[in-house]
């Protein structure tokens, strides 16, 4: 169903923010590498991504897709390499983009206290946070949930929180670790068709999974990563249908790739 | 056997009927130990959170060094309390050596190892899994700080329980520093210490038997804090 429904919007509100010429993009990294402890997991990473696609990076576990994206969120610094948000610093970008990580990090708060919360750190007046938090919360379905504490949501209202507090400052770009990876399937349509949403409201996504079907349903430009190495980087159409890298086109035929 | 029959009758009775005498020591030995508990968590909260989230030299020794300090024994606190304070010493100017005050000293150094080591650990536990999200939504040090001991405030909740169970039974401090004087710095503990010696069971039943109330009592209130904050916040 989530397929039907990432087929059926709109491909995209291409970067109606980019137009005003204060947009993030592009995105440029300039041969990065990144050695923790001198053991190298991304290697020689060059990648430029401009328009207001949903790109989604793909690969294996292990592949280093969810550094790739702390990397480029500023969380790490790459070991060589530059990384630039038009011509920004990734440190200095990271204000304008909200990051979801695969393990929900709640607060042990409300619902609407764990949104206020990023509100108040971006510098939002007391008397301004209400109205907005309702609308984010209004946005995810989790209105009816405002007062309730944050931890004991499902899974997957956990995640759609995530996402609402990752949106309320209406960040230019969404990067999203593996949203859904450890969600059943109605909570995983439910992330999906929230973060299609948020993608047609005008925020550029980036997102990592290492499931196939879910990059069928959102991607529509794909990186394909694998031991630390970007091995492709098509549009979403042409890399399913004819992959020009081997490990990838194996991985999409479903099988295990070492 | 009877002796001491009459003795636990006599002091269930003192307790019943808010005896004068005995309610002057409860009263003063409350007060001491909620002031001595008050400025300790003023203390150790803050210090706690510092060692959790600084990266300083001499770090790991000092941590070593502040769990073990949860054990220190009370009469050698005392004693340094008291060479402190005493007419000779650095403060003795004060002439603060057995006052309440002194009591109120020796007692929060007592606590403030138990509340900064537990403060450490739960502020620890809780930025490692914060980390990233307060770095990703840009969030400053002060407001980190804040964020992380208000999101660990039922467990700090227990440590402060834990620094006055520890505060309001100890004897050998306060024995010390304060001296024992008959209405000015006679707590429960000393008393009961000079009573049992003098042979007065009575009073000194009826002390103990509030002193392990308020021992159940403060045990079930962590207790309850704790079931509170797993139901809520998991």
């Amino acid at each position: 169903m989530a397929d039907g429904l990432a087929r059926t919007l709109p491909a995209a509100a291409p970067a109606q923010r980019g137009s005003t010429g204060d947009s993030l993009l592009p995105l440029v990294l300039d041969r990065i590498c990144y050695s923790p402890d001198g053991k190298t997991v991304l290697n020689d990473i060059n990648l430029e991504l401009s328009h207001g696609l949903r790109t989604v990076i793909l690969g294996p576990n292990g592949a280093g897709k969810s550094l790739l994206l702390r990397l480029c969120h500023g969380l790490l610094k790459p070991t060589s390499g530059r990384i630039s948000w038009a011509g920004k610093s990734a440190a200095l970008a990271a204000a304008r983009q909200g990051m979801v990580f695969q393990r929900p990090v709640l607060l042990r708060r409300k619902v609407a206290d764990n949104i206020a919360h990023v509100l108040a750190a971006k510098g939002v007046r007391r008397k301004d946070r209400d109205a907005l938090v309702l609308t984010s919360l209004e946005n995810a379905g989790l209105a009816h949930l405002a007062d309730r504490p944050a931890r004991t949501l499902s899974g997957g209202e956990q995640q759609r929180l995530t996402i609402a507090r990752a949106c309320v400052c209406d960040p230019d770009v969404l990067l999203l670790d593996e949203p859904s990876a450890s969600l059943d399937p109605a909570a995983a349509r439910a992330v999906e068709e929230l973060i299609v949403r948020i993608h047609a409201s005008g925020t550029r996504i980036i997102m990592t999974t290492h499931d196939i079907a879910q990059a069928r349903r959102l991607a529509e430009e794909v990186i394909f990563l694998h031991h630390g190495r970007l091995l492709e980087h098509s549009p979403a159409e042409a890399f399913f249908t004819a992959p020009r890298d081997p490990a990838a086109a194996r991985f999409i035929r479903g099988e295990l790739i070492d | 056997m009877a002796d001491f029959q009459t003795a636990l009758l006599t002091a269930i009775e003192l307790v019943i009927r808010l005896d004068p005498d005995l309610m002057e020591i409860v009263w003063l030995s409350l007060r001491i130990s909620l002031l001595a508990v008050l400025f300790a968590a003023l203390i150790g909260l803050p210090l706690g959170a510092a060692i959790a989230l600084w990266r300083f030299p001499g770090r790991r020794v000092l941590i070593v060094l502040l769990n073990a300090a949860m054990g220190l024994p009370p009469v050698v606190v005392g004693l340094v309390v008291y060479l402190l304070l005493s007419r000779a010493g650095p403060l003795g100017h004060a002439g603060l050596l057995f006052t309440p005050t002194a009591m109120v000293i020796a007692q929060c150094i007592l606590v403030i190892p138990i509340i900064a080591a537990l403060t450490r650990q739960t502020v620890t536990d809780l930025h490692e899994e914060y980390d990233e999200y307060l770095r990703s939504i840009g969030c400053g040090a002060l407001r980190s700080i804040s964020t992380l001991l208000w999101d660990g405030r039922f467990r700090l909740l227990t440590a402060i329980l834990a620094g006055f169970g520890r505060a309001i039974a100890e004897v050998g401090a306060v024995l010390i520093v304060g001296g024992n004087i008959q209405h000015v710095t006679r707590v429960m503990t000393t008393t009961i210490a000079l009573e049992t010696s003098k042979g007065n069971l009575a009073l000194a039943l009826g002390l103990g038997l509030i002193l392990i109330t308020l021992a159940v009592a403060v045990n079930a209130t962590a207790t309850a804090v704790s079931d509170t904050a797993r139901r809520h916040h998991g």
